[in-house]
């Protein structure tokens, strides 16, 4: 059945077929390690002894651990790899969303991070992203597009979750009279992308 | 050695608050987050970039290092006995170099769950000026006695 006259375009079909269909396996580039989290942790002045103090850890949490928040981290590709011909992008959904569905700006709006097993150093992580939704068309203050859920589930190398991240992004098109500088997006928040 | 609690789930009320815990931004707090978090987007550590292209007024915390802002905060308050089990956070404006941020927190929920284990639900700002830049709502586990050790839970007895 067709649309009514003047109605907005509906999500295109290949795009309702990709929700709840895993994609993008991969694995981490490097095994976790401590250096990043005492980086992490002395760039927010963290000094929470399980990450300070070995024998805490072990005590507490049976060795070494991660701070939960940094999940994401054991994911983000090298700046430059060799051989790699062509940019890794992080939750390649998003990405692959904007161009779909010609929306060229696009914010995360909410992201929500769950933890299960601890991150341990010289883990190696694997991961998945889920598309879960893509809403109808709305328009908000930034432009008119679509807000879509994307969940992305983390395991060890023992096949035991260690954590889900659910982000929600609007992919969209600016008003005319919101150009940026030099016609570039503004960047909002702390991950305009 | 035993690690005593700093924080024991019947310690809690809601309507707690958590002491305000204040930073001065600099370029490098922005930086060295970018760097730990392996976010090497220019608007993270190239001003002119930032100006240019982004058109904000500097180079701007990214998502990953306000997450883990939230979490040092939080854990401040519980001692390392305290286990995250979800973070929620949504972004509002940005934070610069220069600017003072102010995370402040209150306790929204204290709860049991079925397997025994204590949870307190928070709900956080960070603001810069009085303005608020992010928003989470948190859900962490603290012990709910003495030899009480959330780390310990797995699988089923785990519920975040």
């Amino acid at each position: 059945m067709s649309p009514p006259e003047g109605a907005p375009p509906a999500v295109p079909d290949d795009v309702v077929a990709m929700v709840d269909v895993p994609r993008y396996e991969e694995d981490g580039e490097f095994p976790v390690e401590r250096g990043y989290v005492w980086s992490m942790c002395a760039a927010v002045e963290n000094g929470n002894p399980l990450y300070w103090d070995d024998a805490v850890a072990a005590q507490i949490t049976g060795g070494p651990i991660a701070p939960p928040t940094m999940l994401s981290v054991w994911f983000r590709p090298h700046h430059w790899a060799p051989g790699r011909t062509e940019e890794r992008l992080p939750l390649r959904i998003h990405f692959d969303l904007k161009e779909r569905l010609g929306l060229p700006e696009a914010v995360m709006t909410d992201n929500t991070m769950t933890f299960y097993e601890p991150v341990r150093p010289g883990d190696v992580l694997h991961t998945r992203q889920i598309l879960r939704s893509v809403s109808d068309l709305k328009t908000t203050k930034l432009g008119t597009g679509r807000f879509w859920v994307i969940e992305v589930e983390y395991t060890n190398q023992r096949g035991e979750r260690v954590g889900v991240e659910s982000y929600t992004g609007f992919g969209y098109r600016r008003r005319a009279d919101q150009d940026g500088p030099g016609g570039a997006p503004r960047a909002t928040a702390g991950s305009g992308s | 050695m035993s690690v005593r609690p700093v924080l024991v789930h019947g310690d809690v009320v809601e309507g707690d608050r958590l002491p305000t815990l204040r930073h001065a931004v600099s370029a490098t707090t922005v930086v060295l987050g970018a760097l730990a978090t392996r976010d090497w987007r220019p608007m993270h550590h190239d001003k002119d970039f930032a100006v240019e292209r982004n058109g904000t007024r500097d180079i701007f915390l990214n998502t990953p290092n306000q997450a883990a802002w939230f979490e040092r905060y939080i854990t401040d308050w519980t001692g390392p006995l305290g286990r995250l089990g979800r973070v929620t956070f949504r972004m509002r404006d940005s934070v610069f170099p220069g600017d003072v941020m102010v995370l402040d927190g209150a306790v929204s929920e204290v709860s049991v769950d079925d397997t025994g284990c204590g949870w307190i639900g928070l709900d956080l700002t960070l603001s810069v000026d009085g303005d608020t830049k992010s928003t989470a709502g948190a859900r962490v586990a603290v012990p709910v006695n003495d030899d009480d050790n959330p780390w310990q839970r797995r699988g089923e007895r785990w519920k975040p």
